[in-house]
């Protein structure tokens, strides 16, 4: 049967495939946000007394570029992985709840363009400026997030957009794990699955727990903002502190969240480019599920400044530092797996091993940080700066990217370009670390984060240049990616089902996939299907015709409600929580009584 | 569908369930008793905890029906509520409220 | 908006093979109540948190009315009886008592709601309000949005009821009751545990 086409068919999918491109393609654009956001950061930091912009924008401009970072590019990036090729990876016609899925999305979507609604809507706040953006940092602090301190819309735009995309995530969360405990194809059993889609099913664990948590601590702060109340506020008793310990339970595993996926990325990619299986598999997986259940318990390493006690101090040190040995079980097995193999130094492979090296060094910094008197020296200076980006860019992002380029073939039926994506590797590569290895010499010199400038008395004025230039250099990088992607269109060579041999079972559909994914639901009796047993996972023609479902409008219309009621706070309107509510509503109805066959 | 239903458990009757509410009943009015009579008010706090966790377990275990369920559900509920547990007991600590004044 | 099925109808969810055996949509909401865990975890924290933190009354001691609380829990916990009892009578096609009792939780419920928003304005009454006092901040926040929960699930007690009332509520939809009773239990169940914290404990 043809996939149908058109607008109306793409606002309506429920399949897992249209979803997870339509969360590559916002999340890549949301990217693409937060790296002029970046840009913009660092040209104002090339020379000290900089001013390209002023401290205010400055302040709007670091915590949007965390903000849009985190939650619009790198978490729904990843998620855009989860959709496409977990299913299919599982041996799954769709995930377990699809207009549940559509709805993550939409309400994802919806939720971005609220955050960043606020930089043009100045002028409606009487701001005197066009944009309120939020200025808070991306973590918040209180009492600086109060009212009292922070008078105008802007924090209450940071923590409406939050909450709404926390509905998206625990949404995808759910779904996901019955996903992959309750869709697998007969014989996958749990230590059969791909390395990529355990982590994915950790991830979403982490993902159910951490969110109410922060949940809590965004009303605590809506409330106080809006309602008089005092939870953060010392003057009737409350403790700004309770917002960081609420803030970094949450905060903590959320940078699991962030890294767990682009481990299962490189879990994939490795052992198809060595042509050897994964190097310690069990020993992996367990290590993901130790690392997603320690993470629970190191939050405080990010609060070592505020005068918690010896004691409290000493226990989040030590579980901070044990945190490190399931992490590093992971980089002995992958370079392990690489050791003794027939490697093809293909670009999904290129960012893989530079994922291994550069995690490496921000996890590095990162131990450094677990010693509660050496990060009384590193807090809030540039050598955090250092360790972020070297986890969050030379981990996930280049991560993402060896995801992209592994999978673009099966997504897209399109190879990328090899030259091209070489040339976007090594530019990127170089790029980070021009870019961000001086940030440890500039922080250790006593540069803080968070200031719109600097004196030159510092002695980081070159240094400040010099990561700039890296930074411009990753925006090149970017352009030829963007180039290898508008490129590989029409003119990239037409990829087969498994063009880079790859072992599991999402190479056995065709590329891109029928949209039943499967004809015949594979058997599987082993890790590595394609390379064991391909034969009996091989899809012939279908024999019938393959139900799959329709779309439905009803996730988008109850997604649109979310940001209705958002807006009732910005907008003192109380009538429109009510009509948001009524949307709301009126969505779940008209989706839970629609007659819908998966 | 049937037949997953009937292979998770079979049907308790009513006379269980009513059997149920009675104990969570006399807890109740046990936990009530506690707050007044003074004798116990030595003991109030661990006393208290103990019956409310009862109390709980047996709403879970018995109309949750977590009991006869797969052991799996117990996983996915236990898993979370052992981990919210945990950030409670955390929490206090960090915030001093086990401290004597 | 759906295609015809080649086969029978299933309910998203549920019907198909499953790799455990188990039904998708109760494996998704028992993960929803674990969820949930954390949730009321972090307000109960705060709550005991703050405890003996406020400034001014009123304080605990003062307000709280544990008689009429107790009144409060028998009727939720009775509730939870009369959505078991809904649930066996689904499962048994007797939709006569499956109306019942579906009515008798929903009522269970009106009844504790308006027991709160009578105890809410008592409290504001005498001058605890959402603003005074950490106490009251940090209860009206928890209980409130225990309370929240309720009238969802009120909501959703009575939608199935006018269900079952256009006859559209069989046996085949006992996996729908039986996690709206999951719903409902947990919400007693949370409640138990701040009758317990906050009322009892003082």
């Amino acid at each position: 049967m043809t996939e149908p086409t058109g607008l109306k068919s793409w606002l309506t999918t429920v399949d897992h495939k249209r979803i997870g491109k339509l969360y590559f393609w916002t999340a890549f654009c949301f990217f693409l946000v937060g790296g002029v956001e970046a840009l913009l950061i660092r040209s104002q930091l090339a020379q000290p007394n900089g001013h390209l912009v002023d401290a205010r924008t400055y302040n709007e401009l670091f915590t949007m570029h965390g903000t849009t970072m985190i939650f619009l590019a790198l978490m729904p990036l990843s998620v855009a992985f989860f959709n496409f090729i977990v299913p299919l990876q599982i041996g799954a016609r769709d995930v377990a709840f699809p207009r549940l899925n559509a709805f993550s999305y939409w309400v994802f979507l919806l939720g971005g363009v609220f955050l960043n609604l606020s930089w043009f809507v100045g002028p409606l706040f009487h701001a005197g400026r066009l944009s309120v953006a939020p200025n808070g940092g991306w973590f918040g602090y209180a009492n600086l997030t109060e009212r009292q301190y922070s008078i105008g819309p802007n924090i209450d735009f940071w923590l409406l957009g939050l909450q709404i995309l926390g509905v998206s995530s625990l949404a995808g969360g759910f779904n996901f794990i019955v996903t992959i405990l309750n869709l697998r194809a007969p014989g996958m059993r749990m230590m059969r699955l791909p390395v990529f889609s355990w982590m994915t099913l950790v991830t979403s664990f982490l993902l159910i727990t951490a969110f109410p948590v922060i949940t809590v601590a965004l009303v605590f702060l809506m409330f106080d903002r809006n309602f008089g109340t005092h939870f953060y506020q010392v003057s009737a008793g409350g403790d700004p502190v309770l917002w960081q310990h609420l803030f970094w339970l949450f905060g903590h595993p959320e940078v699991y969240i962030l890294i767990l996926p682009a481990m299962g990325v490189v879990s994939e990619v490795l052992p198809t480019f060595s042509g050897k299986p994964l190097f310690g598999y069990t020993v992996v997986v367990y290590s993901g599920i130790l690392i997603a259940f320690m993470g629970w318990g190191v939050w405080s390493h990010h609060m070592f400044s505020v005068g918690l006690g010896p004691i409290a101090d000493a226990v989040f040190s030590s579980t901070t530092m044990l945190i490190a040995i399931p992490t590093g079980v992971k980089i002995f097995n992958w370079i392990a797996t690489l050791w003794g193999g027939q490697i093809r130094f293909d670009t999904p492979l290129l960012f893989a091993v530079g994922f291994i090296a550069m995690f490496i060094i921000g996890g590095l910094s990162g131990v450094t940080h677990a010693s509660p008197p050496a990060d009384l020296q590193q807090t809030d200076t540039y050598y955090v700066v250092a360790h972020i980006h070297y986890v969050l860019f030379g981990g996930t992002v280049l991560g993402l990217f060896a995801g992209m380029y592994y999978w673009w073939p099966k997504m897209t039926g399109r190879m990328l370009d090899e030259t091209l994506g070489k040339v976007h590797f090594w530019l990127m590569l170089i790029g980070m670390n021009v870019a961000f290895f001086p940030m440890h010499f500039i922080g250790l010199l006593g540069m803080p984060r968070r200031v719109y400038t600097y004196s030159p008395d510092l002695g980081v004025s070159t240094l400040n240049l010099v990561s700039t230039v890296g930074a411009f250099v990753i925006g090149v990088a970017m352009l030829f990616f963007i180039w290898n992607v508008i490129r590989s269109r029409s003119a990239g060579k037409v990829a087969g089902d498994n063009p880079w041999h790859g072992a599991t079972l999402e190479w056995a559909t065709s590329s891109p996939p029928p949209v039943y994914n499967f004809a015949q639901i594979p058997t599987v009796h082993s890790r590595l299907p394609l390379w064991n047993e391909p034969e009996s996972v091989a899809q012939k023609a279908p024999t019938g015709p393959i139900h799959v479902p329709g779309g439905s409008w009803w996730p988008m219309v109850a997604a649109v409600g979310l940001p209705l009621m958002a807006t009732s706070l910005i907008a003192h309107a109380l009538w429109l929580v009510f009509v948001g509510a009524a949307v709301v509503i009126f969505g779940i109805f008209k989706w839970g009584f629609e007659p819908f066959e998966v | 569908m049937a037949d997953a239903h009937a292979a998770e458990h079979s049907h308790p009757t009513a006379a269980v369930y009513i059997r149920v509410a009675a104990i969570l009943f006399m807890l109740t009015v046990l936990e009530v008793g506690v707050f007044y009579v003074p004798t116990f008010h030595p003991i109030l706090v661990p006393a208290l905890l103990i019956l409310s966790a009862i109390k709980f377990s047996i709403v879970v275990m018995f109309y949750m029906h977590l009991k006869m369920d797969n052991r799996f559900f117990t996983l996915i509920f236990g898993g979370p509520l052992l981990l919210a547990f945990g950030m409670m007991m955390a929490l206090m600590f960090l915030f001093r409220v086990f401290v004597l004044k | 908006m759906s295609h015809a099925a080649a086969a029978d109808v299933h309910a998203e969810g549920g019907g198909h093979r499953t790799s455990m055996g188990l039904d998708s949509r109760k494996m998704a909401f028992w993960a929803f109540i674990g969820s949930e865990c954390l949730l009321f975890a972090t307000l109960i924290s705060t709550y005991l948190i703050y405890k003996g933190k406020s400034l001014e009354g009123p304080f605990p001691p003062q307000i709280l009315n544990i008689p009429f609380t107790s009144f409060s829990t028998f009727d939720l916990l009775m509730s939870s009886l009369w959505m078991v009892l809904a649930l066996a009578a689904v499962q048994r096609n007797d939709m006569k008592w499956a109306k019942i009792w579906l009515m008798g939780t929903a009522i269970g419920g009106l009844i504790f709601l308006g027991g709160q928003v009578w105890e809410f304005s008592h409290f504001v009454e005498h001058g605890l309000t959402l603003q005074k006092n950490m106490f009251g901040t940090t209860f009206f926040v928890l209980t409130g949005t225990h309370g929240a929960h309720v009238a969802v699930g009120v909501l959703w007690l009575l939608t199935l009821w006018v269900r079952a009332m256009q006859g559209k509520l069989t046996s085949k939809n006992a996996m729908t009751v039986e996690i709206t009773g999951l719903y409902w239990h947990f919400v007693d169940v949370i409640w138990i545990i701040i009758f317990t914290v906050v009322y009892l404990i003082q």
